[in-house]
């Protein structure tokens, strides 16, 4: 026997070994797409568990999925979804309701799972992620801050850290140009209590909450590193691991992170609250999403049928016991952690979810490109606001909205 | 030769450029002319969403595709001539700009910002291309027989190293805590944020391209050297000819033939700047008009996206490498003639 068959038998064995852990032998293969973030890891390990299942980890699943499940047979049976990327598979018809498979296999599924589009499963919720407040409780406690309820305070809060010099610079921010500042302008406009279109999808984000909003977010740049349009998640995290920053409006989803010994210098010393409201006494400045997996349609019955009872199997009970911590679970058995709480109170605080129609991804994608422009001191914020406007005009043509 | 023997040897050639060359061409050429709208209704729609401590159900008017009985979106596709052009140019804001002479204006249109940075890009860093690969060309024509071949071996190595690569690793150099950012730092003292000039991006942009392609401008001067007349050469020597002397008026107009490919080359190639914004993640600062045309590709979060102005923006993109060669072209034909 060489070498090579030596180590084919051996992964064959651990691969028979860990089946164990499934509730059924899957007979039929099954491909997955999911995001690749760690809950998603999770998942797929505990899917894999299962036999005959290859998953693909893609960090660009959000711009691969409507594709690959229109394909004819689709190329994935499990896409993972959520409110943005469900919005181009449920317009093209590329998942299929779930009623009837809910029915047979999903007893173990919370209602809170199930995501309901005119009144039919479309697809099964995992998780809900959001950003909320990220803060240095040892900072805070010893220059005497409380945690900031809302912007200003945020505001007062960095101008004290900032005048103790006890970090590089006191707020983080994940404001690289692409969608990531799109979404922090989003959190910040509906905070200001801003609507992006009107009834009849013409825009609307030329207001008095968008002004606002890039008001606040050139007041909060000046506390930042002067290099923020580059800071996506990663980066921020490490910011908060190397003593960089002192707080952030940041992902639940990477909260584990924090406390990781393998990467972290802040083991213990992160706090998480909601996340601030824009307007004192308003609703948080965040929306948030839920994220979990849909089903393509173009497959045969039997395939769906397996790709839907691996899905669940990938997050069930026990998939949660394991990995307790690397999200905020929807998942019965979910203990929320001391760093859940941020999540939850945003969510208690009458955060709004993030819309899945047609004309966000349009107008997000005006909204990035110039709210950049703001920033870089290209535009003055009517500028701003009004190109915005132009752009998504034009997108909204193109895409049949107007 | 005999025309059978001709299209033998040419055909499978000429094929292939049609299918791969041509005829996607033709294709991207109608996309750029038509639009595909899809078919939008608006209706009342129930959405169930998590929530907590339990879901929460939305009814709201939302505009969703109309489906055929195939379950695939109905879309409408018509011949809308210049539209997409022009939403990609902007014409009014041009026109309004030159009669008013407010160019920064103009620079507030995506298209106008990709072309100003691409033009100044493909300029910029041609004379330093042809200037550096020569200089290279001419110091290891002149070392030592034995150094020559390590000398090349290094002098090659960027040429060899994948452009998104090469480039990440000098934005590693300048970025926030970069080796280089740091050394700067320690020397004047405080804080520098070399990412945050937009100018100071470029700068750096220019430089990767100047640095990854000279070695290609070098190997070909060199290989041209090889073929200096000796004779010409030692003529000139004895006449009294200076080295300058001697570079000007016997090894550059030899070589003038490859200083016009190695031009053509990097014109067509600068032209199409894209991997540096990748790597130096210029986007905000500077944008370039392939990434334009790449970035109207690009689903946005609900899976649109615009082929058409994509279509658009690469049409103009090659109708203006086209124009920025065609001096050359000219020329190297005038040549070609005498």
């Amino acid at each position: 026997m060489n070498r090579i068959t030596l180590s084919l038998a051996l992964t064959l064995m651990t691969a028979t070994a860990a089946s164990a852990d499934c509730a059924f032998e899957n007979q039929i293969p099954v491909k997955a797409m999911t995001a690749a973030f760690p809950a998603y890891k999770a998942i797929a390990e505990n899917m894999q568990e299962c036999g005959n299942v290859q998953v693909e980890l893609d960090q660009e699943v959000r711009t691969k999925s409507a594709p690959a499940l229109a394909a004819n047979p689709s190329l994935y049976h499990i896409s993972s979804v959520h409110n943005g990327t469900i919005v181009p598979l449920l317009n093209e018809g590329t998942i299929r309701p779930l009623d009837d498979l809910v029915a047979k296999y999903g007893q173990n599924l919370t209602p809170n799972q199930l995501i309901k589009i005119d009144g039919k499963i479309m697809a099964i919720a995992f998780m809900v992620n959001m950003q909320h407040l990220f803060y240095r409780k040892d900072i805070f406690e010893e220059l005497g801050i409380a945690v900031p309820q809302n912007y200003d305070e945020v505001l007062a809060a960095a101008e004290k850290i900032k005048a103790a010099g006890v970090v590089d610079y006191p707020l983080g921010a994940t404001w690289k140009a692409d969608w990531n500042v799109g979404i922090d302008f989003n959190n910040l406009f509906v905070g200001f209590g801003g609507k992006f279109v009107n009834e009849d999808n013409t825009p609307a984000v030329n207001s008095e909450a968008g002004l606002k909003t890039l008001e606040m977010m050139k007041k909060l740049s000046a506390y930042m590193n002067p290099e923020y349009l580059v800071a996506d998640a990663t980066y921020v995290q490490q910011e908060f691991q190397q003593e960089k920053i002192a707080m952030s409006n940041f992902w639940a989803s990477r909260a584990a992170k924090m406390d990781d010994p393998a990467e972290s210098k802040v083991i213990g010393k992160i706090g998480t609250a909601s996340a601030p409201a824009a307007i004192p006494g308003g609703i948080p400045a965040a929306m948030f999403s839920w994220d979990g997996f849909a089903i393509a349609r173009n497959i045969s019955d039997e395939e769906a049928e397996a790709a839907f009872r691996v899905a669940l199997e990938g997050g069930d009970a026990e998939m949660v016991k394991e990995n307790n911590d690397l999200a905020i679970w929807l998942i019965e058995g979910y203990q929320p952690s001391d760093m859940a709480k941020g999540a939850i109170e945003t969510m208690q605080n009458g955060a709004l979810p993030t819309p899945s129609t047609v004309w966000r991804g349009l107008i997000n994608d005006a909204i990035e490109k110039n709210v950049v422009e703001f920033l870089t001191g290209k535009k003055t914020a009517e500028e701003t606001l009004s190109d915005i406007e132009a752009a998504y005009r034009t997108n909204a043509k193109e895409a049949g909205l107007l | 030769m005999r025309r059978r023997t001709f299209w033998t040897f040419v055909g499978p050639s000429v094929f292939l450029m049609v299918l791969f060359i041509a005829l996607p061409l033709v294709s991207v050429l109608w996309q750029s002319f038509v639009l595909s709208i899809p078919v939008v209704e608006t209706v009342e729609v129930e959405t169930c969403t998590p929530g907590f401590p339990s879901q929460v159900c939305v009814t709201a008017n939302k505009s969703q595709a109309v489906l055929d009985e195939n379950g695939k979106p109905v879309r409408i596709t018509s011949f809308v001539g210049l539209d997409l052009y022009k939403s990609v140019v902007e014409p009014g804001v041009f026109w309004q700009a030159v009669t008013s002479g407010d160019f920064a204006a103009l620079l507030r249109v995506d298209f106008w910002r990709a072309l100003r940075f691409t033009l100044t890009f493909t300029f910029i860093t041609l004379p330093f291309v042809l200037g550096i690969g020569l200089l290279i060309a001419l110091t290891v024509n002149n070392s030592a027989a034995r150094l020559r071949g390590p000398v090349i071996f290094v002098s090659l190595l960027p040429y060899i190293i994948t452009p998104v690569i090469g480039g990440i690793s000098i934005y590693w150099l300048f970025v926030g805590d970069g080796i280089v950012t740091r050394m700067l730092e320690g020397l004047v003292g405080h804080d520098i944020s070399i990412m945050t000039h937009g100018w100071a991006v470029e700068a750096l942009m220019m430089f990767y391209r100047v640095w990854h392609v000279a070695p290609f401008a070098f190997v070909i001067f060199y290989a041209g050297l090889q073929g200096v007349n000796r004779d010409t050469l030692e003529s000139a020597m004895i006449d009294g000819a200076s080295r300058f002397e001697r570079l000007r008026y016997v090894i550059i107009p030899h070589l003038f033939p490859l200083i016009v490919f190695v031009t053509l080359i990097h014109l067509m190639d600068s032209y199409r700047v894209f991997e540096e914004i990748v790597a130096f993640n210029a986007q905000s600062q500077r944008i370039s008009l392939q990434w334009l045309t790449y970035d109207f590709l690009q689903p946005d979060d609900s899976g649109n996206r615009a082929i058409g102005r994509a279509s658009a923006s690469s049409m103009l993109t090659m109708i203006g490498i086209v124009v920025i060669i065609l001096p050359v072209l000219r020329r190297a034909w005038r040549d070609h003639r005498r």
